[in-house]
């Protein structure tokens, strides 16, 4: 998992490659095969290449700092088409992980936000109910940014889509998945 | 009969109910048992991956764990689900250090897995382990004329090695004509919809499923055939939020492609839960269903 050669900056590159994935931006050709096929890199600071080619300089901060990878969508689209078996949307992953753990993300998206959400509940509960999630999510955002989208909201609760209650683990295997998940926090982060 | 165990996933106990009990009914008229995955919990999703990805491991890790007692192939529906499970199996066999790890925290609770699960979507079972011939008998109205835009979405077909093309996915195209029913031209039958985006990013995550209703729509189809649940919820509980928003005048049904199998099967209808499609699909189904 040794990249095969790097470019200067390798603090972090090598912070990169620690996680799974992130290894391969070594062998990035810079084609720009992924920038082509994202459907948001019009969206981006930064297209995934520019991202890549930043990482590689050793622009830290500024690759971090950027909107890019919270608006990845994980289609893997730039992935069944990299000529060099990269996974960009691994690159991505990898890229948002550090952000939050540096606490560097990008206040011009609500993503990480929302991940962070949806990640505890996991933990907390082994489910995502939806509507306790959505609810959370809106509240630590900015709750006027619900009312445009109670139109789907209200259409899903009167077809008997968005249950009040939530299927819940029983108590031995909630209790084997905490047991579990906890354990993983305490080993850290990967690697 | 084939078995399988089954991985329902979050969504079928929260927004698309239908897409369960359909699959359900369809998989038994084909004579396959689905078994359900006891106690099984959230996959973990891809935030869960990003925020702390070695307890996202271990969550698919405790369902396959338990899956693989049984030793049956795991069949997920969520195109989302598919993937994580498949993505942990793949790590866990290509990164021996996160393997160790998984192993560590799973022997805390009395957990082990040795990577021989199966991953599979119900769209590569229904597809792939029944023959057309199978399907052609238990059709008991023909879907004639009916015209589907087939829409793949993008997790179900990428994690390589994919059980289709990647690119140009044609089983689905396949599985809605043996129905009978007339698969429209669909460019854009591979591209994402957005997913969970919607909540964070909404004018960008409308604006792709703008142009999927859009294409779907040009191309002369009455309905959309999905096979994943966020895809229809993005699709079908977001379609007026789209028309208020780019002032358009969509109102096309979208369908599980498992609902489409239950009314060509003559499925009763409380089973494939139509009645819980947002977009009504009662009009454009109105001649099959009426049929029996």
């Amino acid at each position: 998992m040794v990249a095969t050669k790097t470019y200067g900056a390798d603090d972090f590159v090598q912070e990169i490659s620690a996680l799974p994935g992130g290894e391969k931006i070594n062998l990035c050709i810079q084609c720009g095969t992924c920038s082509a096929s994202c459907p948001n890199a019009d969206k981006m600071d930064h297209t995934p290449r520019e991202l890549i080619a930043m990482a590689r300089a050793g622009m830290r901060e500024e690759v971090l700092s950027s909107n890019s990878m919270w608006l990845c969508l994980s289609c893997y689209l730039c992935t069944v088409r990299c000529p060099r078996g990269i996974v960009p949307t691994y690159i991505m992953h990898a890229l948002e992980h550090l952000a939050m753990h540096h606490h560097q993300t990008s206040p011009q998206t609500r993503t990480p936000v929302l991940y962070r959400i949806f990640s505890d509940t996991v933990h907390a509960f082994g489910m995502i109910p939806r509507l306790g999630c959505m609810m959370g999510y809106y509240l630590q955002t900015n709750p006027l940014r619900a009312l445009p989208m109670t139109r789907a909201a209200v259409g899903l609760l009167t077809h008997g889509r968005m249950p009040i209650s939530a299927r819940k683990l029983k108590p031995e295997p909630m209790k084997q998945l905490k047991a579990v998940l906890d354990k993983a926090r305490a080993l850290g982060a990967l690697p | 009969m084939k078995f399988y165990s089954y991985f329902p996933g979050c969504c079928m106990h929260e927004e698309t109910p239908m897409y369960d009990t359909s699959l359900r009914a369809v998989a038994t008229a084909l004579d396959i048992e689905l078994i359900e995955l006891e106690d099984w919990n959230c996959c973990g999703s891809t935030p869960y991956t990003v925020v702390d990805e070695l307890s996202a491991f271990c969550c698919c890790a405790r369902n396959l764990a338990i899956a693989e007692k049984r030793g049956f192939d795991l069949v997920a529906a969520c195109s989302d689900c598919y993937l994580i499970l498949r993505r942990t199996n793949q790590h866990f066999k290509e990164y021996p250090e996160i393997k160790a790890k998984i192993d560590e925290a799973m022997a805390v609770g009395g957990l082990e897995y040795h990577g021989t699960v199966r991953v599979r979507h119900i769209l590569d079972v229904f597809a792939n382990d029944i023959s057309r011939v199978e399907i052609s008998s238990l059709l008991k109205i023909g879907l004639n004329g009916l015209k589907v835009a087939p829409y793949y979405g993008c997790q179900v077909i990428r994690p390589v090695p994919s059980f289709d093309d990647v690119e140009n996915p044609q089983l689905l195209d396949r599985l809605i004509e043996s129905l009978e029913a007339q698969v429209v031209p669909f460019p854009l039958k591979n591209r994402c919809c957005g997913g969970s985006h919607i909540l964070s990013e909404e004018n960008m995550t409308l604006r792709l499923i703008c142009k999927l209703l859009d294409n779907a729509l040009k191309n002369g189809a009455e309905c959309i055939a999905t096979v994943c649940p966020f895809c229809q919820v993005n699709l079908d509980a977001y379609q007026s939020t789209v028309n208020a928003k780019f002032k358009t005048n969509f109102n096309l049904p979208i369908l599980f492609f498992t609902q489409l199998m239950g009314v060509a099967f003559g499925i009763d209808g409380k089973l494939l839960g139509l009645e819980k499609n947002i977009i009504s699909a009662k009009a454009t189904l109105a001649g099959y269903i009426n049929k029996k």
